[in-house]
């Protein structure tokens, strides 16, 4: 057994002031006048909303670029991450008089979130490859039933919205062929 | 009383709306309907003031902890007026009404384990003598312009106003005390106890650290020193609260124990009591006890304005202005005054934490009654020596 070493702090005896309470008291109601006086920290709160800071990890999404493609090619990565295995996706293809189907051929068929499951993880985004799926600034989901908070294709692709590609990489391509000729 | 409706008739007289007789019959019978329709105002002013004490505890409350407080109460008429309606919506006017309708709406349960009969007779004794004292209040004087009497604007001049009001007021705690006996659960019961304990005790801190201000009141009057209107009105050069300071904070802190606030509050200490002597008790008679509260705010700092900081009078050394409006600025001086305090009484229940019980009994027996007493002696040789010069 080692031999614990400490310090013994000495207390001075109160001094016949401090003995009487009232400076003590006069100088706590001097800190919550300070607090009176000041801004409320709380926020009105329907009304008024806190900033969500960058980087929130709110309901998961699914996005489309700025050309309104879908961007996700139903890999199904996020669906075999996902811990709480709240994904579902059905593979799909894309057909083939999209304007799209030249960049891609896979597009999910059904893409199903259980927003009860989930657990705001945030690895589903961590995942994509595509940067399809991306978890948003929403932090107030509700619903009445169980049914209407798994949410379907459409719906996520509502709630996502677009969310732009810094570089369109078959735009780029098809600069660099035309170059080319 | 009859002073004071005679001094009423004569100022009505005067203002020429017509003639009410001045045989003495008649003002008996005019003073009877007079006390009659001040009393009910009065109660009902308070009682009113009672809600909205409940408003200022909840809002300083707020204050205090960086919140807004209620905010959003309202009815849907006071939204037509565009900009009063909504600064009476932020201040929470309407919230106090919110608060006790619902006490009405509510079901009442009774406990089957409870004494019917004292159980249901606590709340009204808790609330009852707070509002007898009322009568024994001078709220305003009404000097007489041709002649410069003073008359007291109170229900009842009684000789020993005083000694009433310190008698009748700690009555109130038999209400507390019956509730928790007469719950017959031991929480209830020791909360109970603790307030026996602490009212009494404190008590004598309360009459001890008063007797100095009558020591001086005798000393600069020749009116009788026991009544309430003449310890007021010889307050209007030096108020007491710069004669007798020790006086006053001894008065303040035991005032703060006999209404059970904070940093006082050991009978209704949530931590060791439940909820305290009305554990058992809902709805509406939870409401009275609840008003009943704050009904000795009210009446602790009114008695304490008069008792020490001037009553009526605006400034130390500012003599008092002749005739109506004289009178009715005293009545506004009094209520702001009375108001700061209570202000201050909420603003201590959000700062300081709470004493424990053996620490309670500690400051009363072994520092404030002490005090208070070295206190009156000191006034008491120093009074004599003022009579002897």
């Amino acid at each position: 057994m080692s031999f614990q070493q400490y310090k013994v702090l000495k207390r001075k005896p109160l001094r016949w002031w401090e003995k009487l309470y009232l400076p003590q008291i006069l100088m706590g109601l001097k800190t919550t006048f300070g607090i009176m006086i000041r801004k409320p920290v709380t926020l009105k709160y329907p009304e008024e909303r806190p900033v969500i800071p960058k980087g929130y990890r709110g309901v998961p999404t699914l996005v489309k670029d700025q050309e309104g493609r879908e961007k996700c090619v139903s890999c199904q990565l996020c669906e075999f991450v996902c811990p709480a295995k709240a994904i579902r996706v059905t593979p799909g293809e894309v057909d083939p008089d999209s304007p799209h189907a030249r960049v891609q051929e896979k597009a999910p068929a059904e893409f199903q979130i259980n927003m009860l499951r989930c657990i705001y993880c945030g690895m589903c985004q961590e995942v994509c490859p595509e940067s399809a799926i991306h978890l948003q600034d929403i932090y107030s989901l509700n619903g009445y039933s169980r049914e209407s908070l798994v949410l379907n294709k459409e719906q996520l692709y509502k709630i996502g919205g677009t969310l732009p590609d810094k570089e369109l990489k078959w735009a780029k391509k098809d600069n660099a062929v035309a170059e080319k000729h | 009383m009859n002073e004071f409706s005679l001094a009423l008739i004569e100022c009505y007289n005067g203002w020429g709306w017509g003639q009410l007789p001045t045989d003495p019959e008649s003002v008996a019978v005019t003073s009877a309907i007079l006390k009659a329709i001040i009393a009910v105002g009065i109660v009902l002013a308070t009682m009113g003031g009672c809600l909205y004490a409940v408003l200022l505890e909840r809002k300083v409350a707020a204050w205090c902890q960086g919140r807004v407080g209620p905010c959003r109460t309202t009815f849907p008429m006071l939204m037509w007026f565009p900009v009063v309606g909504r600064i009476l919506t932020y201040c929470g006017f309407i919230q106090p009404l919110a608060d006790g309708g619902k006490l009405f709406l509510r079901e009442e349960p009774i406990p089957g384990h409870v004494t019917k009969w004292l159980y249901h007779l606590a709340p009204c004794l808790a609330l009852a003598p707070a509002l007898v004292t009322l009568v024994m209040m001078p709220f305003t004087s009404y000097i007489d312009p041709e002649t410069g009497k003073e008359t007291a604007m109170m229900l009842c001049n009684m000789n020993p106003g005083f000694v009433f009001v310190v008698a009748v007021s700690s009555l109130g705690a038999y209400g507390t005390i019956l509730a928790g006996w007469s719950s017959n659960s031991k929480y209830p019961f020791l909360a109970s106890m603790r307030i026996g304990a602490q009212v009494i005790s404190y008590e004598l801190c309360i009459v001890t650290s008063i007797l100095p201000i009558v020591l001086l009141t005798a000393a600069n009057t020749d009116a009788n020193p026991l009544s309430f209107f003449s310890i007021v009105s010889q307050q209007s050069d030096w108020w007491n609260i710069m004669l007798v300071p020790v006086s006053a904070i001894i008065y303040f802190s035991a005032m703060l124990a006999e209404m059970g606030r904070l940093p006082f509050d050991v009978p209704e200490s949530e931590t060791d009591t439940v909820g305290g002597f009305h554990t058992e008790y809902g709805t509406f008679k939870f409401g009275l006890f609840f008003v009943g509260e704050y009904l000795h705010i009210i009446l602790g700092s009114i008695i304490f304005t008069l008792f020490f900081l001037g009553g009526w009078h605006i400034l130390p050394f500012l003599p008092q202005i002749d005739g109506v409006w004289g009178s009715v600025l005293g009545l506004c001086c009094l209520l702001f005054k009375a108001f700061c305090l209570m202000f201050l009484i909420v603003w201590i229940r959000w700062t300081l934490p709470r004493f424990r019980f053996d620490q309670v009994m500690h400051l009363c027996w072994k520092a404030l009654l002490p005090i208070a007493i070295v206190n009156l002696l000191a006034y008491f040789v120093i009074v004599t020596f003022i009579d002897l010069a």
